[in-house]
Parts: structure tokens; C-alpha cells; sequence
């Protein structure tokens, strides 16, 4: 597959303080390359990068260093950004405007003509989840997760061949995230690529083909996620839940049993062993202690993990 | 009729002076949401006010009074939203972060530049041409038939000058905040008035520091005098021709070097 983002080198200081203007190293010396017709996943912790490689690769800020390319041009040109779409990281848009009114508005930056842009209007809101009635509503009077689906939608106005959404899942109900799932996964299967920046496990397992994983602005790994995730010795382990006993009373008991943990729970405890043998034992010592079982269940800890050992 | 391109990308067709132009719209509909045009009522009290004030009082001198007090306001009026509107416009699209999702699109930073002075200039179009209007109807109303369409040629001298401080406005807001901006923008305003008279001062004075101090000024700031008729408007004289050519011309190369460099600043700038 054709590579559609190549980020050469790119490093970003801000300087901060007014007299003394001192800086501060966001990115450093960022290489990466994607590969279109996928979702890449662009992780990291708070702080990572993530947010000041989008808003270079938008030409919203400058980097100090380095050079990047979208679909083969450089970011400085504005021609190029009628083939892609960007949704900001908790976007804000006009107050004045109705939701209708700015997807209309951008659908006109664009040259999208009347017709045109009324239909993506409408097709865009309703896939984005946001309510009909929604659509007349000055945007001053939206809440976060409104905003958020209203950016989404405008990020795909211009039926964009790469997309850059950073976190899209923010601020959103659980609703919105399976919807906004559901859209980015269809995205995907129409030949958009999409390039999102998330700290959510769930959706990156969910939806990533590949990722990166930035820490303190540097590249800590990159790759298939399967692949990493084998790389980082995927271990099952067990999660035990238990009623009808407290989680002080079985501490003494499972210190035998190497790697594991109890954590009390509103109705008992929860157990964690990393063995599949150790399942029996554990139910053996909360039986012993007048407990009842809820349900065992394997825990894939791997992505976390991985998240945890890159990040931190 | 012509038939839908295959091609998508034949769709997205804007033009420079497209996208300019839908900036500007979007720009006059913000003020215009924001309620910039209700000082139009305020307006239109202050002069039917004094109108019928001078109306009663029959010293003869009511059409010249209306003139000047007429053509003050207008020059304020406008100033007022040159001033405080033009150091928002830019900047409060910065603060909000509206900027990130305009310059994700095709749109170069000029246009947005261009469209958003060009969008306040229509507002002010809109404001002067209400404004010109009530004085008119309050000269005639106190009787001053002859004087009802001398008036227009000081008006658009305003409406120049006020262009140019728009122009200013935004500058200053390219790159200082937007209360800074205001003062320094005020500042421009008053002492555009009197650089004429600056320029004696410098050539009274005996320092060299303060003749080129002077003289800097002078040469720098607008001369706004160049945009001032309204006393020779009350005595029912129009500028003459070869004056109107002058102040557009004056204002159209003041106004582009103004842009040009709102230009330059803007374009390095990091949205943070
Ligand atoms: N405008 C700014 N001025 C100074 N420093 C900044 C600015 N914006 C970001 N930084 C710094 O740059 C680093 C990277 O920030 P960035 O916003 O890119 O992180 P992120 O990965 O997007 O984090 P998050 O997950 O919290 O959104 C941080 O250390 C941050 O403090
Ligand atoms: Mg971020």
C-alpha cells in the first residue's frame, strides 16, 4: 500500500515565558511513515506529542525541525488539504452558527456547490449520530459531545482521502462511542485512511491495524498492533469475582498462591491470578471463607501493558 | 447544463477570490448575529434627538449644526466598530480555535486575512450607509434641502478612513493582544488627526532627535486629515474632485501595505 504520511525528523521546541523565553522540546526528531487504506492508531499518554504532530501536519504551528508530507505534497501546501479532513482535539467552531449553517459554510470553502453540500450536510449530521432537531441549534448552546460529532462531521465534508482525528472518541457517551466506531470502521471500507490520535484501549484494539506509540515526544514503537502486542509476551491471566466474603479475610490465604492480587469489591473481592491452575485454589479459600463465586473470566491486560511500558 | 464530473476532485473547485469572498459573508453575518448593527439605533435616537431639538430653537443655523454633529457621529459611530470590532476578528478566532478547522481546509492564510477585512469593511459599508442616510433625513427635516446631498462626498471620505483603520485594527491584533491592539489602534486614530500638525511641530522644534522623531510619525501613521470635510460641509461645499481621487488613492496604498504586512505576520504565526 501507497505510504500517505512521511514525517521526516520532525521536532517541535515552544517557548514559554515572556521575558525569558525558555523552550520547551514537544517532539523530537519524529520519523514515521503510514501506509494508506488503514486506521493507524497515534499513541501516547498525556503529553506525549500527539497533538502538536497533528496541528504540524495541519500547518497550524511550525515545526523547529524536520519535514512531513500528506498524499505526496508537502503540508506547506493549501492545495493538498482539499483531498484530507481534520477534526481537532475538543473542537469549538463558531458560536453564531447553526450546525447546519458551518457544515454549509465549510462545504463552501471547499466550492462544494449548494445542492452538494445540503446533501453532505445531511448525510454527514445523521451519521455522526447527531438528533435532527440538533441541526437548527446555535452551536453556542452544544455540549461537548455535540461538538465533538459536529467535528467529526465536518472533518469529512470534502469526502477527504485521509482523515486526522485526534482523540474522536472524547466526550462521548457510550452511545456515540460504538456510533463513532461503527463510522470510522466504515471509513476504512470505503478506502479512507485514517489517522487518529487516542489513549482509549478499547477502541485502539477495536479499530487500529497499525500504530505508534510516542513517549516524551520520541518514537517509542511502531508497528502491527498484533505483532506488538506478541512482542510484549502476552500473558493470560484470570479475574475471579467472589461475593459473600471481604477481601481482607482471603488476603492471608492467597498470599500462597504466587501473582495474585485481591482488590475488594462493593459485593466481595475480585482476584486476579496469572495462572489458569490457580483458578481452582482460589475458589477452594473462598469457598472456606463462606464465599460464593460470580464469574471468572481471562483479562487481556496485554494492550495496557504494552500502553504502560511504552508510555511511561 | 452540464453533466456531474467524474472526477470528485472537479467538484472542489473554489477560487481565490471564492473562498475570499465566502469569508467575508461569513465575517458580515458574525457582526451582524453579534448585534454590531444595533448602535444603528443609538444612532438614529441621537440625531431625530437633536433634530427635533434644533427644530424648535430657529437661529437659522440648525441644517449646519446637524452637519457637523451628524458627520461626528458617523466618523465616531464608525470608528467605534473599526476599532473594536477589527481587533477581534482575528483574534478571537485564534482564542476560540476556529482557526484549526478553517486551515485544515484549502484556505491560505491571506484569504482569511482578506476576507475578514473585506467582511468588516462591508460592515461598515452597511453601518455608514444607514448612518449617512438618518443625518439626511434629519437636514431635511430641519429644512436644509441644499445641503441634504453635499453631505455624501464627506461621508465617503469617512467611510475611506475608516477602511483604513480597519486596517489598522487588524494589524495590530496580528500580533499583540486585543485590548493593546484597541489603545494602540485609538492612538492612531487621534494623532492620524493631527500628524499634519505634527509635521509643523517637528520643523519648529530645535532638536534633531525630535524633528525625526516627528517626522517618522508623521510619515508612518495615516494622515487622516486627508479624510476630514466636515466643517467645509457645513458651509455647503463638496470636495472637489481631484480630493476624492487623492484620499482613494491614498487609502487603497495605505490599506495594501497595512494587509501586506497583516500578511506576513500572520503567516509565521503558531496557533497554540
Ligand atoms: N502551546 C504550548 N506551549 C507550550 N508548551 C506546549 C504547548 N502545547 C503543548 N505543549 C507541551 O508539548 C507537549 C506535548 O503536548 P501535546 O498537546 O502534543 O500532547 P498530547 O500527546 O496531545 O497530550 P494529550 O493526550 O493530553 O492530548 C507537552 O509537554 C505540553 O506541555
Ligand atoms: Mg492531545
Amino acid at each position: 500500500m501507497q505510504t500517505v504520511v512521511e514525517i521526516e525528523n520532525l521536532t517541535k521546541d515552544y517557548e514559554v515565558g515572556f521575558w525569558k523565553k525558555k523552550k520547551v522540546r514537544a517532539l523530537d526528531s519524529l520519523t514515521l511513515d503510514v501506509a494508506g487504506g488503514q486506521i493507524f492508531g497515534f499513541l501516547g499518554g498525556n503529553g506525549a506529542g500527539k497533538t502538536t504532530t497533528i496541528k504540524i501536519l495541519m500547518s497550524l504551528i511550525f515545526a523547529t525541525e524536520g519535514r512531513a508530507r500528506i498524499l505526496g505534497e508537502d503540508i506547506s501546501n493549501v492545495a493538498m488539504r482539499r483531498r484530507i479532513g481534520y477534526c481537532p482535539e475538543n473542537p469549538y467552531f463558531y458560536d453564531y452558527l447553526k450546525a447546519s449553517e458551518l457544515m454549509l459554510y465549510f462545504g463552501e470553502l471547499f466550492g462544494l456547490d449548494k445542492a452538494k453540500s445540503r446533501q453532505k450536510c445531511e448525510e454527514l449530521l445523521t451519521k455522526v449520530g447527531l438528533a435532527e432537531k440538533d441541526w437548527n441549534k446555535q452551536l453556542r448552546k452544544f455540549s461537548k459531545g455535540m461538538l465533538q460529532r459536529v467535528g467529526l462531521a465536518q472533518a469529512l465534508i470534502n469526502d477527504p482521502e485521509i482523515v486526522f482525528l485526534d482523540e474522536p472518541m472524547s466526550g462521548l457517551d457510550p452511545i456515540g462511542r460504538r456510533e463513532i466506531r461503527e463510522l470510522i470502521a466504515g471509513l476504512r471500507e470505503k478506502g479512507t485512511t485514517v489517522f487518529m490520535s487516542t489513549h482509549i484501549l478499547s477502541d485502539i484494539e477495536a479499530l487500529c491495524d497499525n500504530v505508534a506509540i510516542l513517549r516524551h515526544g520520541r518514537l517509542a514503537a511502531t508497528g502491527k498492533l498484533d505483532e506488538l502486542l506478541s512482542d510484549a509476551g502476552e500473558t493470560q491471566s484470570f479475574e475471579i469475582n467472589v461475593k459473600g466474603v471481604a477481601a481482607d479475610a482471603l488476603r492471608a490465604d492467597l498470599a500462597h498462591i504466587a501473582g495474585a492480587t485481591v482488590a475488594a469489591k462493593p459485593s466481595g473481592a475480585n482476584i486476579q491470578v496469572s495462572d489458569e491452575r490457580d483458578v481452582d485454589r482460589v475458589l477452594e479459600i473462598t469457598r472456606a471463607h463462606g464465599g460464593r463465586l460470580v464469574n471468572v473470566q481471562p483479562v487481556r491486560q496485554s494492550l495496557e501493558e504494552l500502553f504502560v511500558r511504552e508510555t511511561g | 447544463m452540464s453533466t456531474q464530473p467524474a472526477n470528485p476532485e472537479a467538484v472542489l473547485q473554489s477560487t481565490f477570490f471564492g473562498r475570499i469572498l465566502t469569508i467575508a459573508r461569513n465575517t458580515f453575518r458574525e457582526a451582524v448575529r453579534d448585534r454590531v448593527l444595533y448602535n444603528l439605533v443609538l444612532f438614529v435616537l441621537l440625531i431625530t434627538a437633536s433634530a427635533i431639538f434644533l427644530g424648535e430653537l430657529t437661529a437659522g443655523q440648525e441644517a449646519r449644526t446637524i452637519v457637523n454633529l451628524g458627520l461626528g457621529a458617523v466618523l465616531l459611530f464608525g470608528a467605534f466598530i473599526a476599532i473594536f470590532v477589527g481587533v477581534s476578528l482575528v483574534s478571537k478566532e485564534i482564542e476560540k480555535r476556529t482557526v484549526y478547522a478553517i486551515f485544515s481546509k484549502p484556505i491560505g492564510r491571506a484569504e482569511f486575512i482578506l476576507g475578514k477585512y473585506f467582511g468588516l469593511c462591508l460592515t461598515l459599508l452597511v453601518n455608514v450607509l444607514v448612518m449617512g442616510v438618518g443625518v439626511t433625513l434629519a437636514i431635511l427635516y430641519v429644512g436644509g434641502r441644499e445641503l441634504a446631498l453635499t453631505i455624501w462626498g464627506a461621508i465617503f471620505l469617512i467611510y475611506l478612513e475608516l477602511a483604513i483603520l480597519t486596517a489598522v485594527a487588524i494589524l495590530f491584533s496580528s500580533f499583540s493582544s486585543p485590548a493593546l491592539s484597541a489603545l494602540l489602534s485609538f492612538f492612531v486614530f487621534v494623532i492620524g488627526h493631527f500628524s499634519a500638525s505634527l509635521n509643523e511641530l517637528a520643523k519648529n522644534l530645535g532638536s534633531a532627535a525630535a524633528v525625526y522623531f516627528f517626522r517618522a510619525i508623521y510619515y508612518l501613521l495615516p494622515n487622516l486629515s486627508n479624510f476630514t470635510f466636515r466643517t467645509e460641509t457645513a458651509h455647503g461645499l463638496a470636495p472637489p474632485a481631484a480630493m476624492l481621487a487623492g484620499a482613494t488613492a491614498y487609502a487603497v496604498v495605505y490599506v495594501a501595505i497595512l494587509l501586506i504586512v497583516t500578511i506576513l505576520v500572520f503567516s509565521r504565526r503558531n496557533f497554540k
